[in-house]
């Protein structure tokens, strides 16, 4: 994976399941269905929310993240519809898209 | 006078060890009535009065996006409770807010317990209980529950508030911020027109839940016939909200909660940065227990270190009770007999009652051990980091990571480890895993693989036990698979799952968890197991006069009957038949059965069998042994974590038929490939 590139204007949006170990950044939007959407919500990886993949599991599936100081763990399919903008770009209004 | 409290949190706050100092041994387990999630009610007194405290299941949040959320949420809008206690984790603070604050928006009275304080201050984290208490406008108070600190303060807080019920409830309203502001006041203005959608929920409240998509909210309005009106007043109103925040309205409701959690930390609590807290000893752990090269391994080793110490601790202790209830058995059948009672009202008590109890009593050691070992892991936090480095080979089934203890257990003994399923927190993990639990090769059904193995493959017989063990495991993968894209296709699997700091459990906490659930299964399984074995007693034992068991008695006509069933899979004579009737008290019996009927004791039976069986029928029937319905034991102890009778009924119908069927398979297709 490349680094991120520039902020708004360009697209720089990736999923979660997209990211290495160590890497980090800002939660821009959930996708996904139903369920699932909400409940990755209202564990608190809403929109703005700093995070960073702290470890995979040996098969590389699932992912455990950082944020909001502890750690949860997510399929990379359920990560797949978490996106991430970098961090330095907060101040675009409505996200970056 | 006396008041029910709910007891609430977030898994891994130390919930538990809370409801236990506040009510003591005073506590009473059950099931939420229609669902198989347990039920803790406690009570405990202060000052001139009595509280009832419900232990709801630990949650997240009340979003109904599983089971234990729908549960909390539906006793907190529909049974009202006086008041509840939010236990927060005082060392992560903000994410146990997120529950407060969304109960705090119902309207119900709240005390947040800010539990384990001693970690936090290990973690250089202060939180001002002051300015928490008024940024959420309700009592807190700080507790260590694991040591009984804070605990008699809580219960004189919690009685106070109690009291003084009769001031109006604070109102308590989040801001939602000047772009949702407008949505939520047209909708509260129309629904303060209507009668309240759920009695007792604020009707701002009610707007912001439907908002963001509240399945019990989306319900009552449906119910009450409002829903396409408030439909109506989202799409008109909502898309310009939704595309000045750049995202839908249920991500910008749960966002902006969210955000007020976070603001109210921010308020509340002060990091010592001095302490180097992220490099904890958890983290340290972890990168042994959850890496590429260890984590797989060491996961297998732990969890073949339970399966092997729960059964060499409890098997001494299970031969214990089997001499124990012998024993009794010829003691009081000599007593008896001596008294002048009739021969089948002494075998009636001696083989059915006191037989039935023992067969009950001795699976006692093992879910005791299991269930300790359970705890351990549980509290621990082993077990998350477990799901978490076996999910991904446990989702190829259809599975959960978790799923792999249950089916690691079955290889001992099919009881306990559908017992273990309790561990899967969604109802279709559970579900998937009780169903094919059966089909792992319990360690009853060995000495029958063993018997006849060694009667008909000399050399080969190792390899003939190691193949039937691994056709059990074929079988439980391709039911999983099938069964999850079959009945369970609409329910998804997911993960979603914390990795909680890693602490060191308590002895109590783990004795306690051990005792309930050897309890419960004597007290809700034992019946049902006492039934069924006083009933093959019956069937065995009648006509009166026939010796018990033989082919004239009930259950030899019942074989006569069908062994012609079983003429395609090679075995068509009544005494498989009926080796297989008693098979189903528990597996082993199956060999007495046949050394019984073919008047060989257990001893002749090598030297006996070849009279009725060959090579080939022989292997058939030990895969009907293997597969077909389990024993009463595990039939009952399935039965009561389902709570159904149905999905009980399917059960034994389902792997009856996999069994027979797998057996004629076998049979014909060796007869084609020319083995027979």
């Amino acid at each position: 994976m490349g680094a991120f590139g520039g902020c708004c204007g360009t697209v720089t949006e990736k999923s979660l399941s997209s990211l290495a170990v160590g890497e980090g950044g800002v939660v821009s939007k959930i996708g996904g269905d139903g369920g699932l959407k909400r409940r990755i919500l209202e564990m608190g990886l809403v929109p703005g929310t700093e995070i960073r993949v702290e470890r995979k599991a040996p098969l590389n599936d699932p992912v455990s993240v950082w944020f909001r100081g502890y750690e949860l763990s997510l399929r990379v399919d359920e990560a797949d519809a978490v996106f991430i903008r970098p961090k330095g770009c907060a101040g675009c209004g409505g996200g970056c898209r | 006078m006396g008041y029910t409290v709910a007891l609430t949190g977030n898994p891994n706050t130390g919930k538990t060890s809370l409801f236990n100092a506040l009510t003591g041994s005073n506590q009473h387990v059950g099931n939420w009535p229609g669902v198989t999630v347990e039920r803790k009610e406690g009570r405990f007194r202060t000052g001139d009065g009595e509280v009832k405290v419900v232990d709801l299941p630990g949650i997240y949040s009340l979003g109904a996006a599983s089971l234990d959320e729908e549960i909390a949420a539906d006793f907190l809008l529909r049974s009202r409770p006086d008041l509840a206690i939010v236990v927060a984790d005082g060392s992560n603070l903000e994410r146990s807010l997120y529950l407060a604050v969304q109960m705090l928006e119902m309207g119900t009275p709240l005390v947040l317990a800010l539990n384990m304080m001693d970690t936090a201050a290990e973690k250089g984290i202060t939180i001002d209980v002051e300015k928490l208490s008024s940024l959420l406008g309700i009592p807190v108070v700080p507790t260590v529950a694991r040591r009984k600190e804070g605990i008699e303060d809580l219960k004189k807080r919690v009685f106070e508030e109690l009291k003084n019920r009769t001031a109006p409830p604070n109102s308590f309203s989040l801001p939602y911020g000047e772009r949702l502001a407008p949505l939520f006041d047209r909708m509260e203005a129309f629904l303060s027109s209507k009668p309240d959608l759920i009695p007792g929920l604020p009707a701002r409240t009610a707007a912001v839940k439907f908002t963001e998509g509240d399945p019990a909210v989306l319900a009552a309005a449906e119910t009450a016939g409002i829903r396409r009106e408030l439909e109506a007043i989202l799409s008109r109103e909502g898309a310009s909200v939704e595309a000045s925040l750049g995202y839908d309205l249920q991500t910008a409701v749960i966002e902006r909660r969210w955000g007020f959690v976070s603001g109210v930390t921010a308020e509340a609590v002060t990091r010592d940065l001095s302490l180097k807290t992220r490099l904890s000893l958890s983290d340290r752990i972890d990168r042994v227990v959850t890496s590429r090269t260890l984590g797989l391994p060491l996961f297998f080793l732990v969890t073949w270190a339970v399966f092997r110490l729960t059964y060499a601790l409890g098997d001494p202790l299970v031969e214990i009770f089997e001499g124990l209830f012998e024993s009794l058995g010829e003691r009081s059948a000599a007593f008896l007999a001596t008294a002048g009672l009739s021969d089948i009202l002494v075998s009636f008590i001696q083989d059915g009652l006191i037989g039935g109890v023992g067969s009950v009593v001795v699976f006692f050691p093992h879910i005791f051990i299991l269930f300790a070992f359970i705890a351990v892991l549980e509290d621990s936090g082993y077990m998350a980091r477990g799901a978490f480095v076996m999910d991904r080979i446990m989702h190829l089934m259809g599975l959960h990571g978790k799923s792999f203890i249950p089916m690691l257990m079955g290889f001992g003994c099919n009881v306990p480890s559908m017992m273990a399923t309790r561990i899967l927190e969604r109802p279709r993990d559970r579900m998937i895993t009780l169903l094919i639990l059966p089909f792992m090769s319990c360690s009853a059904r060995l000495p029958v693989f063993v018997l006849f193995s060694g009667a008909f493959f000399g050399a080969h017989a190792g390899t003939a036990v190691f193949s039937l063990y691994i056709l059990g495991i074929v079988v439980a993968i391709g039911a999983a698979k099938i069964l999850g894209s079959t009945l369970f296709k609409g329910e998804s699997s997911q993960l979603v799952m914390e990795l909680p700091p890693y602490h060191i459990p308590s002895a109590g906490m783990v004795l306690r968890h051990a005792w309930e659930r050897g309890f419960l299964f004597l007290q809700k399984a034992g019946t049902f197991i006492l039934l069924s074995v006083v009933a093959v007693w019956v069937l065995a034992s009648l006509p009166r006069g026939v010796e018990y068991g033989s082919e004239d008695s009930l259950v030899g006509s019942i074989g006569k009957a069908l062994a012609p069933l079983f003429g395609p899979a090679g075995f068509g004579f009544w005494q498989a038949a009926v080796a297989l009737f008693f098979g189903f008290l528990a597996k082993e019996v199956v060999v007495g059965t046949f050394g019984a009927l073919l008047g060989a004791g257990e001893a002749g039976l090598t030297a006996a069998l070849p009279s009725l069986f060959t090579p080939l029928s022989a292997y058939a029937f030990l895969v009907m042994t293997l597969l077909y319905v389990p024993c009463v034991a595990a039939v009952a102890a399935f039965k009561r974590e389902t709570g159904s009778w149905k999905w009980t009924f399917f059960m034994i119908a389902y792997t009856t038929l996999v069994g027979y069927g797998g057996a004629v398979l076998v049979y014909q297709g060796g007869r084609l490939l020319g083995l027979g």
